[in-house]
């Protein structure tokens, strides 16, 4: 009998050691850390007098100071928008080109299909630090080859590195080195798509674009919901492109988009606590966005499953 | 005996040979007592080229006859590596020794991170210029951290360019701007120089050539003067150029700007001692063909300089054997041999006096051979360098400048409103840290 409760016990709290690894682990790289961030984003430092010697500078409670502070720095909103238009242009035009060559590339008639799909692949294989180089090199028109063959052409030669052209420069960037991914992602789902329903349509007489448009696209819809969902993370997130093309112009700040400006305020002036409040709210600004569209989504996806 | 000395050499060897701080500072907390009698190891973070071989002379030499053992960490160079240093500081685990530029100093200081070595560094005071030393005091009695290598500033210009326009090498900012004026008329498609907003420290040394001190004490409140009378002059000259087209307005350091300063297309360069260096990688094809002149002045028969550039050596609060370390800071930038191989190794203009006319400047660097005198002509230059005034908040000023002027540049607007934005963020900054402002 002592034995069978024993056993009993056991059987019951098998599946709780079965996830202490990972709760352990989530709670030391996941939850810690931004609990730490959060801790961080409510306090802040206060010097006084002159700030020199020991004992000048305290840690102390903040409260929502820097909070409020983020919220009306309108250097953080300015940001917040450049990154939404640059955000207008890099999503549709990336996703639209995605969907378009994964079409192309299923299609019966394709040849040399994977040689094809590899060189589309292979920007998204490049860094971002280093694609971002490459193209601000050819941007800039002193050195861009682009800029010698319309000048040798007799053309106008625009200016990519300022006002709205920055903004196609620094997009095009992030089409070049994502189309591919997405491009995948919505192939892969349409392989996974039955030949036989294909098959019903051509017996039924669909041409090869009314296939496209009325079987292949709402097939893979949820892929393009997958796709625009990572695509928008992204964009919120972008660093690495404005960063890298920051030094070859004088038309981007250094706190241009948001993720620059928590940078610049915790490694160029010192201020991990205001740094920790902006990237708190660019995290659930993030979260609201992205689950906010998946939710969307999801209850369009089941209406139309009802009707 | 033997067993007690034999295992702290031990330790200490680990220590070195991991590289690591934190064992470094374990090592040596169980001989705190006896800092002085023991072997020490000390670790010093350096971005400086080379610096390795330098401290290899040390530890060969001077620190094998004191048992003070360095090693070196090489690190990213300027604001990067102090906020590496502030935080490594926070966790109490700061190196021994760190390089640090003359404009972060308050900023360390500020934080407690720098330590007082005013008792440890001996008389290395009179090596060194006062307008340097007084940098590394902060105007205290204390010393903050021994002077490593200097930039004055100067003035490059192609030689053989401005013979063929019939320029006149200016000896004041008003001919300057004749210059770059004369130059545009005969070669439309050419520029005597750009104003480059992407690196503020040419900005604050002209200012600083001016008469500029953008942070001064009075009491215990900070008193920011960015938006100064000198510094007005300086923004509304360079603002003024820009505005009518006489000179580019491109940043520096860009494969264009290296493009422009090779071919020709920029014949002249505000820079400061080290400016060689930047040429030989940005301009190779033109190796020879410059020449290097005292910076125009504002009023003529003066003769002054800013500075751009140049650190120091600093020991900072966590060092458990700061003694020791004071003592190899003073080596390294005061020993003859020391110098020289820095200068060799690093490619560092000294800061120290008698270094700047001996050993490896004896000779013109070699991109500017045409100029035999270059070093003594630059030893001159620098004795008239304008005193500096560094606060607590440079960095924030320098990202301030950066962004303000390189708008302005671009519109080509108005360069004092820029300035005002950037005295009004310094001091905001200052403000909401809670230092002492006066108004």
């Amino acid at each position: 009998m002592r034995s069978a409760s024993r056993r009993s016990y056991g059987v019951k709290g098998a599946p709780y050691l079965f996830l202490v690894p990972a709760t352990v682990l989530f709670l030391l790289f996941f939850a810690l850390p931004i609990g730490y961030a959060v801790w961080l984003s409510f306090r802040k430092v206060q010097v006084s007098g002159l700030g020199l010697g020991s004992g000048a500078r305290k840690e102390v409670w903040a409260g929502l100071e820097n909070y409020t502070g983020a919220l009306s720095d309108s250097e953080l909103l300015d940001g917040a928008l450049r990154v939404l238009g640059y955000g207008c242009i890099v999503v549709p035009v990336m996703l639209g080109l995605a969907l378009l060559f994964a079409l192309m590339l299923d299609s019966e008639k394709v040849r040399l299909a994977s040689f094809t799909r590899l060189a589309i692949f292979l920007p998204y294989a490049v860094p971002g630090v280093v694609a971002a180089l490459l193209w601000g090199f050819l941007y800039l028109p002193d050195v861009s080859p682009f800029h010698f063959a319309l000048d040798r052409l007799g053309l106008p030669q625009p200016d990519l590195l300022d006002g709205g052209p920055l903004y196609l420069a620094l997009s095009n960037i992030a089409v070049w080195g994502g189309t591919g991914f997405n491009m995948i992602v919505i192939y892969t789902a349409l392989q996974a798509v039955p030949a036989e329903v294909y098959e019903a349509a051509k017996l039924d007489g669909a041409t090869p674009l009314q296939i496209a448009l009325r079987i292949k696209i709402p097939m893979v819809a949820p892929s393009l919901v997958l796709t625009f969902f990572f695509s928008i993370i992204a964009t919120l997130q972008v660093f690495n492109e404005p960063t890298t093309l920051k030094p070859l112009t004088n038309s981007v700040s250094t706190t241009w988009s948001p993720l620059m400006k928590v940078y610049q305020d915790a490694f160029g002036n010192g201020d991990i606590h205001a740094a920790a409040a902006q990237a708190t709210l660019i995290a659930l600004a993030t979260l609201v966005l992205s689950f906010g569209f998946l939710r969307a989504a999801n209850r369009r996806n089941k209406q139309e499953a009802s009707r | 005996m033997p067993y007690t000395k034999r295992r702290r050499l031990v330790s200490s060897a680990v220590a070195v040979a991991l590289g690591a701080t934190a064992l470094a500072a374990c090592g040596s907390s169980s001989d705190d007592g006896e800092a002085q009698s023991g072997p020490v190891s000390l670790t010093y973070w350096t971005w400086a080229p080379g610096m390795d071989k330098v401290v290899d002379l040390w530890n060969k030499g001077p620190g094998k006859k004191e048992q003070i053992e360095v090693t070196v960490k090489k690190q990213a160079s300027g604001d990067t590596l102090v906020t590496k240093i502030l935080t490594a500081h926070k966790a109490g685990k700061a190196p021994d020794l760190v390089q640090a530029e003359y404009q972060a100093l308050p900023t360390l200081v500020s934080n407690d991170a720098l330590a007082d070595i005013a008792e440890n560094v001996g008389d290395v005071k009179g090596k060194f210029a006062d307008g340097v030393w007084q940098q590394t005091t902060l105007g205290t009695d204390a010393v903050y951290a021994v002077p490593q290598d200097i930039g004055p500033m100067m003035f490059y210009y192609r030689e053989d360019l401005f013979e063929k326009y019939d320029l006149a090498v200016p000896a004041t900012w008003d001919e300057f701007a004749e210059t770059a004026r004369k130059l545009k008329k005969a070669a439309p498609d050419k520029d005597l120089t750009t104003f480059s907003a992407n690196d503020s420290g040419l900005f604050a040394g002209l200012a600083q050539q001016a008469g500029a001190q953008w942070w001064t004490t009075s009491g215990d409140k900070w008193k920011v003067g960015i938006d100064d009378e000198a510094t007005r002059k300086v923004a509304e000259f360079w603002g003024g150029l820009v505005e009518e087209g006489a000179i580019d307005n491109q940043p520096m350091y860009t494969p264009a700007w290296n493009k422009a300063l090779n071919t020709g297309k920029q014949i002249a360069w505000v820079s400061a001692v080290w400016a060689p260096g930047t040429l030989t990688t940005a301009a190779p094809d033109t190796k020879g063909k410059w020449a290097m002149a005292p910076l125009p002045q504002w009023s003529d028969g003066e003769s002054r300089t800013g500075s751009w550039g140049g650190s120091s050596t600093a020991v900072t609060t966590d060092s458990k054997h700061k003694d020791a370390a004071a003592k190899f800071a003073a080596w390294l930038n005061t020993d003859g041999d020391a110098l020289n191989a820095l200068a060799k190794e690093s490619g560092i203009y000294p800061a120290s006096t008698s270094a700047q006319l001996s050993g490896a400047f004896t000779s013109p660097p070699e991109y500017f051979s045409n100029q035999p005198d270059f070093y003594r002509k630059a030893a001159e230059i620098a004795e008239t360098t304008a005193p500096s005034a560094w606060g607590p908040n440079v960095n924030v000023a320098y990202t301030a400048f950066k962004d303000a002027f390189g708008a302005a540049a671009k519109n080509k607007s108005d360069f004092t409103a820029a300035l005002d934005t950037m005295q009004e963020e310094t001091v905001a900054d200052l403000e909401k840290q809670g230092f002492g402002v006066a108004r």
